[in-house]
């Protein structure tokens, strides 16, 4: 291995209003080496990877590429430089083919200055063929790609600018154990030939399997850098969080008594190719999770549910009664719940404050003649604000400056506020820091005991088997599995989830 | 007992310091110390500014286009917009013209006007949720059909107006002409319909977040119908109003007014971009605009200079809004 300085990273800070997401971060990433960078969410790893690839500019500090300092302007500037990021959201034009991805904005041009498909098309198919792949056809639209095909594309695009540092972003975060392995191959491959990757990832395992060295980030400050091989899951662990990992939330499991009735039963559920003849039950207090890979169906089937798809076919029922919810609206009525994936996207009125966006849901009932009763309406949002321990200056705060964790707070606020029987909880703890998470936990096994039926969606697998009292597994838009906590761990999850145990169903 | 009247007046004078920095932050407050500046300026250029006679003048003028920013500034809250509020206040003028010509009460008329013109508003709503065609186009086709039924109705000829219905452009209460008194009266309804109620804070969350909207079990397509409808009534009072004023209803009447609305609206603290606004700050933006008609005139600059500089001030003000934006 070269022992070259490719990258060094000298105390760079970056503040946002309201957090420093950076502060003197330092480490060096060497020429050849897998790099991998751990830490929890929010301990400044997307910033990080944002500012070396010239998405934002870092307030202080400086960036040495190649022994020359560089500061990039935007991302093109970085890629130029051989720096190139691929993202966890993919960021390929879904409509265009492989090649045009790959060569965007410097498209092969003939000497009348018009696109010469037929030397890119050559040309592409080489560069494809030198990173092993032979199954990707460069005239192929992106859209027609399996997910580990576009990675694939991105890659190649990545190394098209010649670039001598790769940035990747949980890449294997909706990849296939198989396909994982594809990526891995190539990585290696990628390393043989001199080119630095930075790896990002929430798996353990993958970190030990792929990475030379790892360095820790915590709540923005640079921890420490150890070498892969002189390490273990545990230490990076405790280095992650601050202390020793061994308290750990545990949930009393829930057994369903004899004769008990549940309190929804879904029956033949189906919402287009994301949500297939699903049929589920579930009982009052009981946590049940919904797992699976991203794309699974999850959301779809929990929003079908809430009114927000039309269903085309299947019954509700709710405490044995067949019910019809064409609208969120009706939902609510039925006494349902939904804290949606996306906090920001689906959750949250930013622009609002914490008092309107707690009370959002719940509006009608606390106003008179259609007149919002102002006091009112502050005490509940008091109420619940301290119930919750929603850290924020007032009520009358904006939601935009509360961290990850409180916006969280905010939003199951808004719907224990109206005594739901059903509760869906879509990754409730997505993007929300340590702490804040097993505030969540606490929360959630709270309003479990106190009788409300919880559906719980996770992709983080220990979440769910902390929590949950049953546990189903969705892949492409069917339950391919349910399982008890007791028969439940990583692996079985995870062979339902890409199902390879067909049809073998439990119960 | 020395000791604690101190701290008690210690303690009224920090909370009165909040009052006013919280005052001195908000987004009204910036606005409105543009208006004085601008008041300033031009009653230092021009004399007349200040007399009685044309404060009530420049009212008046506001009136019309405050009351239409009102209804325009709801709209532009749920992130939606409507570019034919000039013609449809033309088309109301024409309707009223036509309600008076068949000797009806005042008060049928007032009634009749707000429905057909809500009606009219309620179209391009419903246009834009459920067949979901955008808003601009939408008022931009409504605002071509208006103007052509005013004109086809008139056959492009004014129509005098002989009903007691032209009060509410012409009629006064004491000094104070009536158009100023509905206009603060249209404020002051919209300012607590906006802050104080539920379809107002439904507004609000449309234009915030719509799909959290949806999710917090707000009707989304409802809302934004009914801010249209609301629009609509409020052409029909401005239509009224106006050709009231004049005692004639003008087809073409109210025909560039969207450029004065909207831009009072953005003037005002509204986003383009939705779930921002207030209606004081909407009505002082309403104020800047008439100010600055006002004194074009008093400072004789040409009627073609003053179409282009509302132009000016309007993409003005969308630049800032859009800079501000930016800069969150």
């Amino acid at each position: 291995m070269n022992t070259g300085v490719l990258l060094r990273i000298e105390s760079i800070s970056k503040s946002f209003p309201g957090v420093k997401a950076l502060d003197g971060v330092s480490f060096d990433i060497l020429e050849g080496e897998v790099h991998a960078i751990v830490g929890e969410n929010g301990a400044g790893k997307s910033t990080l990877m944002n500012i070396l690839s010239g998405v934002y500019a870092p307030d202080t500090g400086k960036l040495y590429f190649a022994g020359k300092e560089v500061q990039f302007k935007d991302p093109r500037h970085a890629q130029e430089t051989g720096i190139a990021m691929i993202h966890q959201e993919l960021s390929l034009a879904n409509h265009l083919s492989v090649m045009e991805n790959i060569y965007l904005g410097r498209l092969t041009r003939n000497r009348f200055g018009f696109v010469n498909y037929k030397e890119m098309y050559k040309k592409c198919k080489s560069d494809l063929e030198c990173l092993g792949v032979t199954d990707i056809d460069p005239d192929t639209l992106i859209a027609d790609l399996s997910v580990s095909q576009m990675q694939m594309v991105e890659i190649a695009k990545a190394l098209s600018f010649k670039s001598k540092l790769i940035i990747m972003d949980e890449p294997s975060s909706s990849l296939t154990r198989k396909e994982t392995e594809m990526l891995f191959a190539t990585i290696n491959s990628l390393k043989q030939s001199g080119v630095s990757v930075l790896y990002i990832s929430h798996r353990m395992e993958e970190i030990f399997e792929i990475s030379d060295r790892v360095t820790v980030l915590r709540d923005g400050t640079y921890i420490k850098t150890l070498n892969t091989k002189d390490t273990n899951a545990k230490e990076l662990v405790s280095l992650m969080v601050g202390r020793e990992f061994n308290k750990t939330f545990q949930r009393k499991i829930k057994k369903i008594q004899d004769g008990e009735k549940p309190i929804l039963e879904v029956q033949g559920l189906s919402y287009g190719k994301k949500v297939n003849n699903v049929s589920f039950k579930l009982y009052p207090g009981e946590i049940l999770a919904l797992t699976g890979l991203v794309g699974a169906g999850r959301t779809e089937l929990v929003q079908t549910l809430f009114g927000l798809y039309r269903k085309e076919s299947g019954k509700i029922l709710l405490n044995g009664k067949e019910v019809e919810i064409n609208s969120p609206t009706e939902a609510i009525k039925h006494g349902l719940g939904l804290v949606p994936e996306g906090r920001k996207t689906q959750g949250l009125f930013l622009g609002m404050k914490i008092r309107e966006n707690i009370t959002m849901a719940n509006l009608p009932k606390l106003c008179r003649f259609l007149f919002i009763e102002s006091k009112n309406e502050q005490e509940k949002a008091e109420y619940y604000v301290s119930k919750l321990r929603v850290k924020a200056t007032d009520i009358e705060q904006q939601v935009r400056y509360l961290s990850g964790g409180n916006q969280q707070k905010t939003i199951i606020a808004r719907w224990l506020l109206n005594n739901p029987k059903v509760l869906f909880l879509d990754e409730p703890t997505h993007g929300v820091d340590v702490g804040a998470k097993s505030e969540i936990y606490e929360i959630i096994n709270n309003l479990a005991s106190e009788g409300v039926g919880i559906v719980l969606i996770s992709s983080e697998l220990p979440e769910v088997l902390t929590l949950a009292d049953r546990i189903l597994v969705m892949h492409n838009g069917r339950i391919t599995g349910e399982l008890s906590r007791e028969e439940a761990d990583q692996e079985i999850i995870m062979e339902y989830a890409t199902n390879q145990l067909n049809k073998e169903m439990v119960k | 007992m020395l000791s604690i009247n101190q701290a008690e007046t210690s303690l009224q004078k920090k909370s009165k310091g909040n009052l006013l920095s919280k005052l001195a932050k908000s987004k009204e407050f910036s606005v409105l110390v543009a208006l004085f500046v601008l008041c300033l300026v031009v009653s230092l250029l021009s004399p007349y500014f200040l007399k009685m006679q044309n404060i009530f003048n420049v009212l008046r003028q506001i009136s019309v286009i405050g009351i239409l920013a009102v209804g325009e500034a709801l709209i532009i809250i749920t992130g939606g917009i409507d570019l034919s509020v000039g013609s449809v206040l033309g088309f109301m003028g024409v309707m009223t013209a036509l309600l008076a010509k068949l000797h009806l009460p005042p008060v049928i008329i007032f009634f009749a006007a707000i429905i057909i013109g809500s009606a009219v508003s309620t179209i391009s709503g419903l246009l834009t949720t459920k067949i979901k065609i955008n808003p601009f186009i939408v008022t931009l086709g409504m605002m071509s059909i208006a103007k052509g039924f005013s004109l086809l109705i008139t056959g492009g000829m004014p129509i005098s107006i002989e009903n007691n219905i032209t009060y509410l452009g012409s009629g006064y209460i004491g000094p104070v002409p009536v158009p100023v008194i509905i206009m603060f009266i249209v404020a002051a309804i919209g300012h607590i319909f906006a802050s104080r109620t539920l379809p107002g804070r439904n507004i609000y969350a449309v234009g915030n977040n719509e799909r959290a909207a949806k999710l917090s079990g707000i009707r989304v397509d409802r809302v934004k119908i009914m801010v249209f409808s609301i629009m609509g009534a409020l052409c029909a009072l401005s239509g009224m109003i106006l050709s009231g004023t004049l005692k004639t209803a003008e087809p073409t009447a109210g025909s560039g007014y969207e450029m004065d609305v909207i831009a009072a609206v953005v003037i005002g603290g509204a986003s383009l971009s939705g779930g921002e606004g207030s209606i004081i700050g909407v009505i002082i933006g309403a104020a800047i605009m008439g100010v600055l008609r006002n004194s074009f005139v008093l400072l004789g600059v040409s009627a073609y200079w003053q179409v282009v500089a509302i132009g000016v001030v309007t993409i003005g003000a969308v630049a800032l809004d859009s800079l501000k934006t930016k800069r969150d």
